[in-house]
């Protein structure tokens, strides 16, 4: 088991998530994040004030995956993400030491194993 | 000058009316479409007061918003009050050529008798609202860094010790401003120059604040700078186009100056901005229309349209170098109400000496038609005044300071102010905010 955690372009966030979904990874977490990379800085003028971001907006994804499916994952973040340009993120891939569905307890692949949603009461 | 307008005009007004109209002159006629027009004009000037909040909200950083916010509305209770109790009688009262009296505090005596052709009490309306606003531009000077207690103290002294007896030397029509011949159609002196020294004796006696000159201070809310600035400018018509006091030629033509020089102020601060970096900001645009206003406010209604986009003109210049510079300095007039208010007010009661034509508001001639004297006491009208204020404004917060710190806590003002002095929090999604019960309510304020 795996936590793949890439740091991509916001502008990028529906492309990554369609080619996720064609490959059925369809559990993952997205948080707005600001890093620094090697992007060129941009200047900001407000009246008399210049001012330049050091932070650029990005998202971040977090995956849990089971082995077998991490190549797959990898493999089309990193497709889906790229423009070719200075700033396109990053992947992490962590080990992951235990993970829990919480509505049912079910642990390690079978909690990151995607089930059909049951029609809703 | 106002009333200097109303006696070029009775002239006109005179030759028109039979003659057996004299008798009535006593009382005289209340005009419907005045008094229309002043009630129209007066709800639009309150407006300002609200879009200036708008204007000023958006130019600090999130954690400041409300407290910026209110610094404005707060003007509406506090001067609104103290105008109808003391404010109005100070400034229009007979008194003596340096502050009016009494005579009319608490209303006494304005009701609903004509004067001029509206209801007197509908003319200390109008008035009411330039009181307000007035104060609460002021406070663009101090925010992010003032405590809001003793800041309603300063704008309550400041509306009755300040705004009031400089109102008197220009509009009472009893005082020497006024007898001089000062040309201020609708408060370049009496509102803007006024505000704009104040404002930087304020951030002077206040101090930089503590993150100044260290971390860039952007406005955290550029769209709320454009809408305000489109509200003070739709709020403005009434501001220049009443100061008519009725709804006549005159009033037309400030109207119509008001609408053209904040675009020529735009248009030039446009180039500007083009020239030094190649990018028209929307700050600059919103900032450039508040100096157009304040620069055609004293001209409005003695100058000729042209007139009136040849100052809104060359104000940017003046205006958009200060600001450039005042960051740059150790002088945290930290919305640049002196560089807009100030500055875009000096330049426009000048123009006003120059422009002024008599062709288009029937009495007064500036440099440029034959008056050059004009200029002169156009130039010791804005001395006063800065005088005036500039020290009063001192006296004022040294005063407050003997009874009540100023500014805030360190901590405070980098928590921000609107959770240290109003409890709350412009932008809040409530998500991790538990509720407190009753009980705990009183567990904690009791620890």
């Amino acid at each position: 088991m795996k936590l793949v955690r890439a740091i991509i372009r916001p502008e990028k966030l529906t492309d990554v998530l369609t080619e996720l979904f064609k490959a059925e990874i369809t559990g993952l977490t997205v948080t707005r994040v600001r890093g620094h990379g090697g992007e060129t800085e941009i200047v900001e003028t407000y009246r008399g004030t210049t001012a330049k971001k050091e932070l650029t907006e990005k998202i971040m994804l977090d995956i849990g995956v089971s082995d077998p499916v991490l190549d797959t994952a990898i493999d089309t973040l990193i497709a889906a993400a790229r423009t070719g340009e200075v700033g396109d993120g990053k992947v992490f891939v962590l080990p992951v030491e235990k993970i829990y569905r919480i509505r049912t307890g079910e642990e390690d692949v079978s909690a990151v194993t995607p089930v059909e949603a049951e029609a809703s009461p | 000058m106002r009333f200097l307008v109303c006696l070029l005009a009775l002239p006109a007004l005179a030759l028109a009316e039979p003659a057996f109209a004299q008798d009535a002159a006593a009382e005289s006629a209340l005009s419907g479409a005045d008094t229309a027009w002043m009630l129209i004009s007066t709800a639009l000037v309150l407006l300002m007061t609200p879009a200036l909040a708008f204007f000023y909200g958006g130019l600090v950083r999130s954690k400041n918003t409300l407290n910026t916010m209110m610094m404005s509305f707060i003007s509406l209770g506090v001067a609104g009050v103290l105008w109808a109790l003391f404010g109005y009688s100070l400034a229009f009262g007979d008194g003596n050529t340096w502050i009016g009296d009494f005579s009319m505090a608490f209303l006494n005596g304005v009701g609903l008798e004509v004067d001029g052709s509206i209801p007197s009490l509908l003319f200390m309306a109008f008035q009411g609202t330039f009181f307000i606003i007035t104060a609460a531009l002021i406070s663009g000077a101090v925010v992010e860094r003032m405590r809001f207690r003793p800041y309603i103290i300063f704008i309550s002294l400041w509306g009755l010790l300040v705004y009031a007896p400089v109102c008197h030397w220009v509009w009472s029509g009893n005082a020497w401003l006024g007898d001089m011949g000062a040309l201020d159609f609708a408060g370049g002196a009496v509102v803007h120059i006024n505000a704009g020294i104040a404002a930087v004796v304020a951030a002077l006696v206040l101090g930089t604040r503590k993150d100044y000159g260290r971390q860039a201070i952007i406005p955290h809310n550029v769209p709320f700078v454009l809408l305000g600035a489109g509200l003070l400018w739709f709020g403005w018509f009434g501001f220049n186009g009443g100061s008519a006091l009725a709804a006549d030629s005159i009033a037309a033509l400030a109207l119509v100056n008001t609408m053209l020089a904040p675009g020529a102020t735009l248009a030039v601060w446009t180039l500007i901005d083009l020239g030094r970096t190649g990018k028209v900001t929307a700050v600059g645009a919103a900032t450039a229309i508040v100096v157009g206003l304040v620069a055609v406010t004293p001209a409005a209604g003695f100058v000729s349209p042209i007139s009136s986009l040849l100052i809104g003109a060359i104000a940017a210049i003046p205006c958009y170098f200060a600001i450039q510079w005042r960051s740059r300095t150790r002088l945290d007039d930290s919305l640049d109400v002196f560089a807009a208010h100030g500055l875009g007010g000096i330049t426009g009661a000048l123009l006003t000496g120059v422009f002024a034509d008599s062709a288009w508001n029937g009495g007064a001639d500036g440099l440029l038609f034959g008056n050059p004297g004009q200029l002169g006491v156009q130039a010791i009208s804005i001395v006063a005044v800065m005088l005036y204020s500039g020290v009063v404004t001192f006296l004022i917060l040294k005063g407050i300071s003997l009874v009540t710190a100023l500014r805030p806590e360190i901590p405070n003002e980098g928590m921000g102010l609107d959770i240290a002095s109003h409890g709350e929090e412009a932008y809040s999604d409530g998500e991790g905010i538990v509720l407190l019960l009753d009980e705990e309510v009183r567990a904690s304020s009791a620890a």
